[in-house]
């Protein structure tokens, strides 16, 4: 029994771990562990249920075990929401846990684990270096169709953005990209300051799979659904679809999975943000 | 192609049907049906959902800000199960068989293999 919950343990992600596994083992241990890990696992509880610890954390049960992280530790979140999202996470598996669905439950293992070792500094700054390259920020000089679509389409949420946070930050069709002032960076570095460790997680996540810091702010700003946002992120696949068609097993394919892992970080990060007291209306009560 | 209509107005006008909350709710129990089955009344997620959507039905405000995010959570929410699903159904149909054979794959793409008659020189 406690070996197949550490096997278990070693299989279930984290959103940023690479496989160090080949590395550091001899051969044979290697492809051992490497046809454990792409052997599927097989459904091994009934039942998910969520309680609370005394330090008010809530955790997630497996019939009666405890789910960990991969690094080990206990798999605690912080609020009752994001608990029951993990707990259905891990009751829609079949017969077979496909962690590759399973993108709250890796978000929350790399909060918990923090595999690489990263500071909310080392975050907040990688972050900021993505603004030089943003996918609304780098525009095409042709085809002309595609000009004006960014035009159309990145043109309004830039503007958002700099009236929004009070900055500049324009774009530009040239190979170097628009030049950033340095007061754009302090202000949006002040902002991102104000998440917590959880929430800069599910942010960094979101901005990583969106190619951009205005997309991801603009849509956990609630200025863009997750829907919005991963349309203007993949613009030109859409244009070019639009062109010479569409091709489900692929396009489809990586739009849903985008899909999924934005709209799993932007609840990431809401549910990790902000308090969950309901405020009551005086005369409703 | 229609270069001056932009994106988004199209998708938006296909999501302003959408982002009603009964619609949202509507979408979101669907997803826990096909989720846990015919018992998804008593699963946990539902009767959260239930319960946050009740909860912020009774603000009589109409700029509250409390129901606009709560809104955008519950939008979020759905899509996070709907592409999830969605996903899996398209990796299941085209990525979980493993090896093809050539005329699964010619199918895949409408066209047929040629036949030979005679076969070819190593079949029987």
């Amino acid at each position: 029994m406690l070996r197949c919950i550490v096997r278990l343990q070693s299989q279930v992600g984290n959103a940023f771990s690479l496989s160090k596994v080949c590395l550091r083992n001899q051969y044979y241990e290697c492809v051992a562990r490497y046809s454990a890990a792409t052997a599927e696992r097989k459904r091994f509880y009934q039942d998910v249920s969520i309680s609370q610890s005394e330090g008010g954390l809530y955790e997630i049960n497996l019939d009666q075990r405890k789910l960990k992280t991969p690094g080990g530790k206990l798999f605690t979140v912080p609020n009752e929401a994001l608990a029951i999202a993990v707990a259905t996470e891990w009751d829609a598996q079949r017969d077979t846990l496909k962690f590759y669905t399973m993108h709250l439950t890796t978000l929350c293992n790399t909060a918990l684990d923090n595999p690489t070792q990263r500071s909310k500094e080392q975050m907040i700054t990688a972050a900021l270096k993505f603004l030089e390259t943003d996918t609304i920020c780098y525009r095409v000089d042709e085809p002309h169709g595609l000009v004006e679509l960014q035009r159309n389409e990145w043109d309004p949420v830039l503007q958002w953005i700099e009236k929004r946070y009070n900055v500049t930050i324009g774009s530009s069709a040239s190979i170097l990209g628009p030049e950033i002032p340095e007061a754009t960076k302090d202000t949006l570095r002040q902002h991102l300051k104000s998440h917590n460790f959880w929430s800069l997680t599910g942010l960094e996540y979101v901005i990583t799979q969106l190619k951009s810091i205005v997309l991801s702010l603009g849509m956990i700003d609630r200025h863009l659904s997750v829907e919005q946002a991963v349309l203007l992120s993949r613009l030109e696949e859409e244009y070019q679809i639009r062109r010479w068609g569409n091709v489900e097993w692929a396009h489809d394919y990586d739009m849903y999975e985008l899909r999924a892992r934005t709209a799993a970080g932007a609840l990431f990060v809401h549910l990790t943000s902000e308090s969950s007291t309901v405020k009551h209306k005086l005369l409703q009560d | 192609m229609p270069g001056s209509t932009p994106l988004q107005s199209q998708h938006r006008s296909k999501m302003a049907a959408l982002s009603s909350p009964l619609r949202v709710c509507r979408g979101i129990l669907k997803e826990l049906r096909a989720i846990q089955g015919p018992s998804y009344k008593k699963s946990l997620a539902y009767n959260y959902v239930m319960d946050q959507f009740r909860k912020n039905k009774v603000t009589g405000e109409r700029y509250c800000r409390a129901k606009q995010e709560a809104h955008h959570a519950s939008h979020t929410y759905l899509c996070l199960l709907a592409s999830t699903r969605n996903h899996l159904v398209l990796h299941n149909l085209y990525h979980g068989k493993g090896e093809r054979s050539p005329e699964e794959v010619a199918s895949l793409v409408g066209l047929r293999l040629p036949s030979q008659p005679g076969g070819k020189g190593w079949e029987k």
